[in-house]
């Protein structure tokens, strides 16, 4: 089925979320839509299936003008998508998933288990998915629950798949797959929307790319167009994507995390046996698919949570005095702390910063200005407060300075930050955290639904921390982002480190250790096919 | 590269590690209390001399009623040794970590039967030296039928949260259907058209909270309140006028029958208690059954319980979310008066000011305490229904307890039940959250 977008223009109050866009999708090509996050492409989507009304434009199957007034509509018409955010209810099995709102029932309407199974049966042995129709959603990994997706939008015959950023929460080897699973559907005669940010993806897989950015067309381009010509028309300028020199010097310890443990009370073991060290001056990456305990090892360190083994040092370091250190030749003092079990409030003023995954949930008050979001974690200070008056004019001064030196783009340093952009609320964030005398700089998904210009920036004053001595630990699920910043990774799956690695580590071999797989093994099954077409043959057979 | 060495060799090196979970001591601590509070206020107050007298009605034609006298003390005692060793025993297993006992819970086994160890050991003592005998058959029948409006309310409860939409009305829906039924009920003087008209009422009080609620995106709290308000207010101002001022016609009370099903009722003890028993009673089994059925079962409970769940995966399939909201949460409202029959042609009573008094917020705690599922919603409103009737034959047979104290009984058992057990059941995802498309 061929698509076609006249015109489409969405606007939400003022903003223009999507402006005049002209889209043709031919039938059986895999079309990407390439911009960055926050470009439209997510809400260009909602609005062809149905889910926003356009304010103006119109859309064409097989050159026949449609209306949607609703998903429905738009599933019976052939379409079918993929959502970022899937829409799978967690504790619905896979075939109560699938079935859901086109249900096959028996009498009294209940539901038909056995032809609900056979659905979801038929499609998976057809594609090779390996999906059990009775497991419950919520239990199985991300990379299989939006096979679960693709199979509900199959089993509605749809003839064009949008896809909306589908490669975002998988490790490289299900991406493989996944384009492989594309591939096989274009060549079953289905049209697939292909919504990413990945250049590289881009370049494998799609026909046609189109490029938006702010909302407008940008052009077109074919997959063989180089990636910085890709990567400037996505961002409006030059990128550079480069990787970062590394730290070279060997710091004393600052971080030392032994034997760390982590359980809930349901005794679902979340930290298991964690032990690494973090010197001053080094960053380490902590990579892994989300979900396999990087959370909630930053959230013990901070003291979110109380481990249930292990234990937490922090070593801070000060030169000797000169007569102490006569006898002693240039040996540093070292006072160690242990932070195990220790409330937030007293590991932050040993001198942690921390950055939280969920920005808008743990990071700042959306309600509050930019200069009290830049004070949330010292107004008790003397600096900003005495009794329990804040004293404003301090406040006040260290905004000015804190937006400017970090280039905070708003109105005014009393704007209220839920009216800034993701990528200047992070930075608001980082500037608090980084503000302090830090010994240890912890950062969860630091650049998480952020601009690439923002992404930069906040890279370089990360990496700015580092060469002044701080410990920096990074958890990401971006391998771009752990490739650039990290001198050490260390790959987290099921609450365990799997390894700690080189940065200059294959993606692929990070990608089997994602999965579980041992650095040693990794490299070994990396040796015998370099390739990730091997590795796809393999998975497919 | 130093580093990634020596860390690579600590992977090497890595022995088989054990994650420990973290221990929790309230169970043990909480029964040792009780163990105490049974030792000190029941076995260390009973006369050794005295005697414990308990009826059973088997309701069988061979069996008859069994009279029992049981030695008070000495039953206590036992008791009270049975339930200390279960709290020694718990004691032992959560330093030990041990949960299971093959599939099932320890904690679950252990805390049911300590509850019947404590309650048996309080009765004993309660009725020590009395010369009636406690009439247990009655004690449960009588919860059974105590337990109706909690169980109706706590169904209505059940279908409109997993839809997601709370409805704190329960109230308001048991008091509307109470006074439609009664005021029906007396104009025909047929008590079968009452009970029809009960769940109109409460389907009309289910339409107010959907409107705000769902169309209007109040929030469900506060309407919910302010409905019970409103209908408590209501049902009121028509008592005093229409309804004393026309005492001749409303007075007259009508009565479901009570049905003594052939066969089923002669079954040793189950037999009376549930299968002789108000007409209300029977429509409640097929409520409960058809729900648990229909709700997980069925296309209708799968469509309802994702637009709970994942309203927004629901409207991605092409379920219309806000109108599958309306729809049950007006259905949850005629269950819920359904179940205010209760209070007036199941009893046979009159309509009377405020007559629904507080059992639709413990049917809402019986909701939660079930884990907003029907059978366990039935399971919790028993609970609750038991020991109002406690309370009831206990001050019947003047027992030296002020009745105030035991007439708080269901409720503290309502907060300890839902705090103690809330944390391990998981509401509807998306409850409460107005689903704006």
């Amino acid at each position: 089925m061929k698509l076609e977008l006249r015109q489409v223009t969405k606007k939400f109050g003022d903003f223009v979320a999507n402006d005049s866009i002209d889209l043709v999708v031919e039938e059986g090509q895999i079309h990407a839509l390439l911009g960055e996050n926050g470009a439209g492409k997510s809400t260009l989507m909602n609005v062809l299936y149905g889910l926003y009304a356009a304010d103006g434009g119109e859309i064409l199957l097989d050159d026949v003008p449609v209306h949607f007034s609703g998903p429905g509509d738009a599933m019976a018409a052939g379409i079918g998508m993929v959502h970022q955010h899937f829409m799978l209810v967690p504790v619905f099995t896979v075939a109560e998933n699938v079935v859901l709102g086109t249900e096959p029932t028996g009498p009294l309407g209940l539901l038909n288990v056995q032809q609900a199974r056979g659905i979801v049966q038929e499609i998976s042995d057809k594609f090779g998915f390996d999906v059990d129709p009775d497991a419950l959603v919520g239990d199985l990994p991300v990379g299989v629950q939006q096979r679960v997706e693709i199979i509900k939008a199959l089993s509605r015959h749809a003839k064009i798949l949008i896809l909306d950023e589908p490669t975002a929460v998988l490790i490289p080897q299900e991406t493989d797959e996944l384009m492989e699973i594309m591939r096989q559907l274009k060549a079953s005669g289905t049209s697939i929307v292909f919504i990413t940010h990945k250049l590289r993806e881009v370049q494998e897989v799609a026909d046609t790319i189109t490029v938006i950015r702010h909302g407008k067309v940008i052009g077109s381009a074919l997959p063989t167009a180089s990636q910085s010509d890709l990567a400037s028309m996505m961002v409006g300028r030059d990128v550079d994507l480069g990787v970062r020199s590394r730290n070279s010097t060997d710091g004393g310890v600052v971080l030392e995390v032994n034997n760390l443990d982590l359980a809930d009370e349901e005794g679902r073991i979340l930290l298991d046996d964690v032990s690494f060290t973090v010197a001053a001056g080094e960053v380490l990456a902590v990579a892994g698919v989300q979900g396999n305990g990087q959370t909630e090892l930053a959230e013990t360190l901070i003291g979110l949570r109380k481990p249930t083994g292990g234990e937490i040092l922090l070593h801070h370091y000060s030169s000797l005095q000169p007569d102490d250190a006569s006898d002693q030749g240039d040996q540093q003092v070292t006072t160690t702390e242990n932070l195990t079990g220790k409330s937030v409030k007293k590991v932050l003023s040993s001198g942690v910063g921390f950055v939280p995954e969920d920005r808008g949930k743990d990071g700042v008050v959306h309600g509050f200005s930019i200069a009290e979001n830049l004070v949330l974690d010292q107004v008790d200070s003397a600096q900003f407060s005495r009794g329990g008056s804040l004293k404003m004019k301090s406040i006040a001064s260290n905004a000015a300075r804190l937006v400017e030196e970090y280039d905070v783009r708003a109105g005014s340093a009393n704007a209220t930050l839920g009216t800034l952009s993701g990528g200047n609320q992070q930075k608001v964030v980082v500037a608090r955290e980084l503000s302090r005398d830090l010994s240890l700089f912890i950062a969860s998904q630091p650049t998480r639904g952020v601009d690439i210009g923002s992404i930069d920036f906040i890279h370089s004053r990360i990496i700015q921390a580092r060469d002044n001595g701080t410990a920096v630990l990074i958890v990401s699920t971006e391998l771009n982002e752990v490739s650039s910043l990290a001198d050490r990774v260390a790959v987290m799956y099921n609450g365990k480190f799997v390894g700690i690695v080189p940065p200059d580590t294959q993606r692929h071999v990070l990608g089997l250790m994602m999965a579980g797989v041992s650095h040693e093994e990794a490299l070994a099954q990396a040796g015998r096919g370099t390739t990730s077409e091997d590795t796809q043959a393999g998975a497919a057979s | 590269m130093s580093t990634t060495q020596a860390d690579m060799e600590l992977f090497d090196a890595e022995l088989e590690h054990v994650v420990l979970r973290p221990r929790s001591w309230k169970l043990p601590i909480a029964l040792t209390f009780f163990t105490l509070v049974a030792a000190a206020g029941f076995c260390l107050t009973t006369p050794v001399d005295t005697i414990s007298k308990v009826a059973i009605v088997t309701g069988n034609r061979w069996l008859g009623t069994l009279t029992m006298n049981l030695p008070s003390f000495i039953s206590i005692l036992v008791l009270t040794i049975a339930m200390a060793c279960l709290a020694g025993f718990t004691w032992w297993i959560t330093s030990a970590r041990i949960y299971n006992l093959g599939k099932i819970r320890l904690a679950s086994l252990i805390g049911i039967l300590f509850g019947t160890f404590f309650v048996l050991s309080f009765l004993l003592w309660a009725v020590a030296g009395k010369t009636g005998a406690l009439q247990f058959t009655s004690l449960l029948s009588g919860a059974l039928f105590l337990s109706i409006p909690l169980i109706f309310g706590a169904m209505a409860g059940t279908v409109c949260e997993r839809v997601g939409v709370i409805n704190v009305s329960i109230e308001g829906q048991l008091l509307a259907g109470a006074f439609l039924a009664a005021v029906v009920g007396a104009l025909t003087k047929n008590p079968w058209l009452g009970l029809l008209a009960a769940p109109v009422a409460g389907a009309l009080v289910g339409c107010l909270l959907a409107l705000f609620a769902v169309r209007y995106w109040v929030d469900h709290i506060i309407v919910g309140i302010v409905l019970n308000v409103l209908v408590g207010g209501l049902t009121s101002y028509l008592f005093s006028t229409v309804l004393t001022r026309n005492q001749d016609v409303f007075s007259m009370a009508v009565k479901l029958p009570t049905w003594k099903i052939p066969i089923l009722s002669e079954i040793p003890v189950l037999g009376p208690v549930l299968f002789a028993q108000n007409a209300l009673v029977y429509i409640m089994y097929v409520v409960v059954i058809a729900l648990q059925i229909m709700l997980f079962k069925s296309k209708w409970g799968l469509r309802l319980r994702s637009c709970g769940e994942h309203p927004r995966a629901a409207d991605t399939v092409g379920i219309k979310v806000n109108r599958t909201r309306v729809i049950n949460t007006i259905l949850g409202g005629a269950i819920a008066g359904l179940g205010g029959a209760y209070f007036t042609v199941a009893n046979g009573l009159a309509f009377g000011k405020n007559a629904s008094d507080g059992r639709g917020f413990i049917a809402l705690a019986a909701m939660i305490l079930g884990g907003w599922k029907p059978k366990g919603a039935l399971v919790a409103a028993l609970l609750f229904g038991f020991a109002d009737n406690l309370q009831m034959s206990l001050s019947a047979m003047a027992v030296d307890v002020p009745s105030q104290f035991l007439g708080m009984v269901p409720y503290l058992i309502t907060i300890f039940a839902v705090a103690g057990l809330v944390g391990r059941v998981h509401p509807p995802a998306m409850e409460g959250k107005p689903y704006k498309g």
